[in-house]
């Protein structure tokens, strides 16, 4: 691993370079590499540097609002935050997954997949795939959906298309693409109408082909490049996510797994309401995004990587016929227990594109999500925990209530946290293997931003957290020297440097 | 599902005058029910290259923002596509969505206007400045009048600065 490359010493002493902010990822982060005086990289890091706070600020509202509320976290994976919300606040009115009424459950269902599906479509197509098919270094202006929709105007077109059926699939169930309504505690607030069903229903075998027809391409396109593809910012981890009781593939609702590098299970079929007892998480003072780490492994090397990777490893297979069958090649390309290519996040995730286009077809020939009963109730609880499956990762949301049920405490660990560790040895393996030691020019920088962006972090999700984080005030006289520092270390402790 | 017709308001209702776009549809909602079954209404927070999607069988397309440029309480104008830098932004213009039409359909695109209310302040968690409501209701009368003739030809000949 390239730890090593975190802190360097000497810091005063060696040159400094600045990628900001990291382009097509959701929300604010830089890059920062320290080079000596032979452009060798002695220090990298990935820092977050938006500010938020959502944690506190949800604190002293109703709990009902929260489906609402959080959405407002991201403005890309906003459903995720919806019903990882609903499904905490299902137990503060006393219902348990079991006992969702089935039309709730399938309809949440039907709009999580709509939700991962324009998200990783968004992802691939418009912010990923201009490096994929021009090529890493390739000219600024050929790096956007524009430039793919010019030079490679089919896989532009479907790609486009893609998301906005996913984000119709939304609309239909939540009334609106970004930041609709659906869920509420206990169920939902309204079934699919004929209309909308239909409505849906007239693409979808098309958008099952265009998701065939990427995972086709990006098979491609990795094989085309093996083993430069299985070896550009490639790491070998722990990976985490939620699987089926029968280890399934499972994006909504499942028990907590996780695998070693070599493919060996740490823990299966976890209840993610006892996440506690098993992930922690850890500050650092460089960036406003903490370091969960499974706890039986300690902070050294008990972190993990979420998302599609990790889903698409850890499951034993997928319950979508063609989806299963890509699954399966996708594995089979690699020689390892795990496929640890960090550039396989692209791969994984248009498999997921293909599953969620076949599950979503499924659920619209059932009619279960045209009506029954939408909304079960139960005994008040005082605490509630709602684990999904994001696009980019396991997402938790833990709240409790006090009498007047407002709540007093909330805890999220958003998908992007996860991968935070992971993120940051990527950008220090792409620095170590491919550009420490050369003269470092704008088209070389843009590897750092292929490693990162492979991830498809969310960077304004992962920067919720409040009370704990390190601050570091620096005054500058009008030469920009240094005069003055403080520091506010994890502890609450201020200390003047 | 499709209607001929889309109004389209983008802008957030929690900053201040950026909710002007949205105001105008509820307003449409409200007060000109009679036009919605050939009427489609799409509120969004800013336009992304999807809604370049959103213009596909459409006969009339009217866009509603909130602009600090305007001179009066409201300006209305044609669209033509434009290849802008906007793209490379989390908002694009309405001029750049309709070059992505053009790019994606090869087709020129059907009839677009924009009608940009004058608005002053844009800070989160304002609601709407005195002077931004004067506008609003300006601007709604005059897309009730708009409305009530969905005629591409008609609607030109109201494309100046009121």
């Amino acid at each position: 691993m390239y730890e090593h490359l975190e802190t360097a010493e000497n810091r005063d002493s060696l040159k400094r370079v600045v990628v900001d902010p990291v382009s097509r990822v959701e929300g604010h982060g830089k890059v920062t590499l320290l080079l000596d005086e032979n452009n060798k990289i002695q220090q990298a890091r990935l820092h977050i540097v938006e500010f938020r706070g959502f944690e506190r600020f949800i604190q002293g509202r109703p709990y009902w609002e929260l489906p609402v509320l959080v959405q407002r976290l991201c403005g890309i994976c906003p459903v995720s935050h919806h019903l990882a919300a609903a499904k905490a606040i299902d137990q503060l009115v006393g219902v348990d997954p079991d006992n969702l009424p089935v039309s709730a459950d399938k309809l949440r269902r039907l709009l999580h997949f709509g939700q991962v599906m324009q998200s990783h479509a968004l992802h691939f197509f418009h912010l990923s795939s201009p490096d994929l098919l021009f090529g890493f270094e390739s000219e600024i202006n050929k790096r956007s959906i524009i430039a793919v929709l010019g030079e490679y105007p089919d896989i532009g077109v479907q790609g486009v298309k893609l998301r906005k059926y996913g984000q119709e699939v939304i609309r239909m169930v939540s009334g609106k693409r970004i930041h609709g309504t659906g869920a509420i505690a206990g169920g939902m607030n309204k079934a699919l109408s004929k209309a909308e069903r239909d409505y849906l229903l007239e693409d979808i075998d098309q958008m099952i082909t265009w998701s065939k027809n990427s995972v086709a391409l990006i098979k491609k396109v990795h094989c085309a490049n093996l083993p430069y593809y299985d070896e550009f910012a490639t790491i070998r981890t722990n990976y985490l996510g939620l699987t089926k009781p029968d280890g399934a593939l499972e994006l909504y609702h499942g028990g907590i797994r996780a695998k070693n590098a070599e493919g060996e299970t740490l823990m299966d079929h976890v209840d993610y309401c006892k996440y506690n007892d098993y992930i922690h998480e850890e500050v650092r003072s460089w960036t406003y995004m903490k370091f969960p780490y499974l706890l039986s492994l300690g902070q050294e090397n008990g972190w993990y990587r979420v998302g599609p990777l990790a889903r698409v490893n850890n499951c034993d297979f997928i319950n979508t016929p063609l989806a299963e069958a890509v699954r399966v090649e996708f594995k089979a390309h690699s020689n390892e227990a795990m496929v640890h290519s960090t550039l396989a996040f692209h791969w994984a995730r248009l498999i997921e594109t293909l599953h969620c286009a076949e599950s979503i077809k499924e659920l619209l020939h059932d009619p279960d999500i045209m009506g029954g009963e939408l909304v079960a109730q139960g005994e008040k609880r005082y605490e509630g925990i709602g684990v999904i499956e994001a696009p980019r990762g396991t997402l938790f949301h833990h709240y409790q209530v006090d009498e007047n049920d407002i709540v007093t405490k909330a805890n999220l660990i958003v998908s992007t946290t996860s991968n935070n560790m992971a993120m940051n040895e990527s950008v220090r393996q792409v620095a170590a293997e491919y550009l420490s030691g050369r003269e470092l020019t704008e088209p070389l920088l843009n590897n750092l931003e292929v490693a990162i962006r492979a991830y498809d972090p969310c960077l304004s999700c992962a920067t919720h957290a409040v009370g704990k984080m390190p601050l570091q005030l620096e005054l500058l006289d009008a030469d920009g020297k240094l005069i003055d520092k403080l520091v506010k270390h994890n502890n609450g402790q201020i200390e003047r440097l | 599902m499709i209607k001929p017709v889309l109004v389209f308001g983008y802008g957030n209702l929690s900053r201040g005058d950026d909710a002007l776009g949205p105001l105008v549809l509820e307003y449409i909602e409200e007060h000109a029910k009679h036009v919605l079954p050939s009427v489609d209404i799409l509120c969004d927070f800013q336009l992304q290259i999807e809604h370049a999607l959103d213009l596909e069988n459409r006969e009339l397309v009217l866009f509603v923002d909130a602009s600090v440029a305007c001179e009066s309480a409201f300006d209305f104008a044609e669209l033509t596509p434009v290849r802008d830098k906007s793209y490379t932004t989390h908002a694009m213009s309405p001029a750049a969505v309709l070059a992505v039409y053009q790019d994606i359909k090869k087709q020129v695109p059907p009839p677009c206007f924009l009608l940009s209310i004058k608005g002053e302040k844009f800070e989160l968690g304002e609601g709407l400045s005195v002077n931004a409501g004067q506008h609003l209701a300006e601007a709604c009368q005059f897309v009730g009048e708009l409305l009530s003739t969905l005629d591409s030809r008609k609607w030109r000949q109201n494309c100046v600065s009121v």
